[in-house]
């Protein structure tokens, strides 16, 4: 079965304050970055997935996504997938 | 009245409230380890404080989905009483026995402190003997304590009188200033529609002894023993 690379972003809601964000906002003002706004501090999560097909892949990554990697309360995910060249793959 | 208290790798306060429940209350009290699907006959859940599994990924994101945890849902779903405190509370948000979010508080500090709450509600198990509109003193001890909910949520929240406790001044309003982190609506804890679930971030467990100072604690541990048990 084919073994897929996986980058997953995971976003806080926009409805969801971010202190942590605004924290370093203001630290980047502080250097000189006036121009910085709206900094929102997510998640990045990669990891190589076996599926038998794309279609199975983006399945499973959704269900993985929807029961623990994100919590839909407050958070929004995204994901892109690639398939893993037979070089990067183990023999 | 037979309680089991979850025990999580990282959970931090689980003797504590074993402490109240067997050695100031007398009550049969066991530990469950987190593997353990068996809840042994308990008529009262206790989901502790702490960091359970480290609070990877997001605090009580993977006790989620531990056996004992699993068995509590199921506890729960059949009317069994099950109590979150803290981290308890922040894992039953994410099995979603419970609705909403436990988030970063406001000031990015974790708040070590003791706060005034005022009870919403006297007509719980786990508040029939606190008096109406009661303000009490309970410790918190929290960096990811602000409740959230989107608006709706928060709206059937109030709707249905879900909020047990809310985070006040010590005449008993709410204002922002009193409020440790930010919470929506200054909710320190909340219950589902049933009244069977509850989870609360400030620590009961830690005021329920004379000798540290407070019992204002003791009193809810008080309320939910001496229910009297309907026979199954």
């Amino acid at each position: 079965m084919p073994t897929y690379q996986a980058q997953i972003y995971v976003t806080l809601r926009p409805s969801v304050l971010d202190p942590a964000g605004t924290a370093v906002q203001t630290g980047l003002h502080h250097m000189g970055f006036e121009g910085a706004q709206q900094v929102r501090i997510g998640k990045y999560i990669q990891l190589v997935l076996t599926a038998a097909d794309e279609a199975s892949a983006r399945a499973q990554l959704d269900q993985m996504c929807d029961q623990l990697l994100t919590n839909p309360v407050i958070e929004n995910y995204r994901f892109e997938l690639a398939v893993n060249s037979p070089a990067a793959t183990p023999a | 009245m037979n309680v089991s208290i979850i025990v999580f790798p990282g959970a931090n306060c689980d003797r504590d409230a074993a402490y109240v429940t067997r050695d100031l209350l007398g009550q049969p009290t066991q530990m469950v380890w987190h593997e353990d699907r068996d809840l042994q006959n308990a008529d009262l859940v206790i989901v502790p404080g702490g960091f359970s599994y480290g609070d990877y990924l997001r605090c009580g994101a993977i006790a989620r989905f531990s056996p004992a945890l699993q068995a509590t849902v199921e506890h729960a779903n059949r009317g069994g009483l099950v109590l979150g405190i803290c981290n308890g509370f922040q894992i039953l948000t994410e099995a979603g026995l419970l609705p909403g979010a436990l988030v970063r508080n406001r000031d990015l500090h974790f708040v070590c402190d003791r706060v005034p709450l005022r009870v919403e509600r006297t007509d719980l198990v786990w508040t029939h003997q606190y008096a109406s509109a009661a303000v009490i003193t309970l410790p918190i001890a929290h960096g990811e304590g602000c409740y959230y909910a989107d608006a709706d949520t928060l709206q059937a929240l109030e709707d249905h009188q879900q909020v047990v406790f809310r985070y006040s001044d010590p005449a008993g309003k709410s204002t922002a200033a009193d409020n440790p982190n930010g919470s929506l609506n200054h909710i320190a804890g909340i219950c589902n529609r049933r009244g069977n679930v509850m989870g609360m971030m400030p620590h009961p467990e830690r005021a329920s002894d004379a000798v540290l100072g407070s019992t204002d604690g003791l009193t809810l541990f008080k309320s939910v023993v001496s229910r009297q048990l309907q026979p199954a």
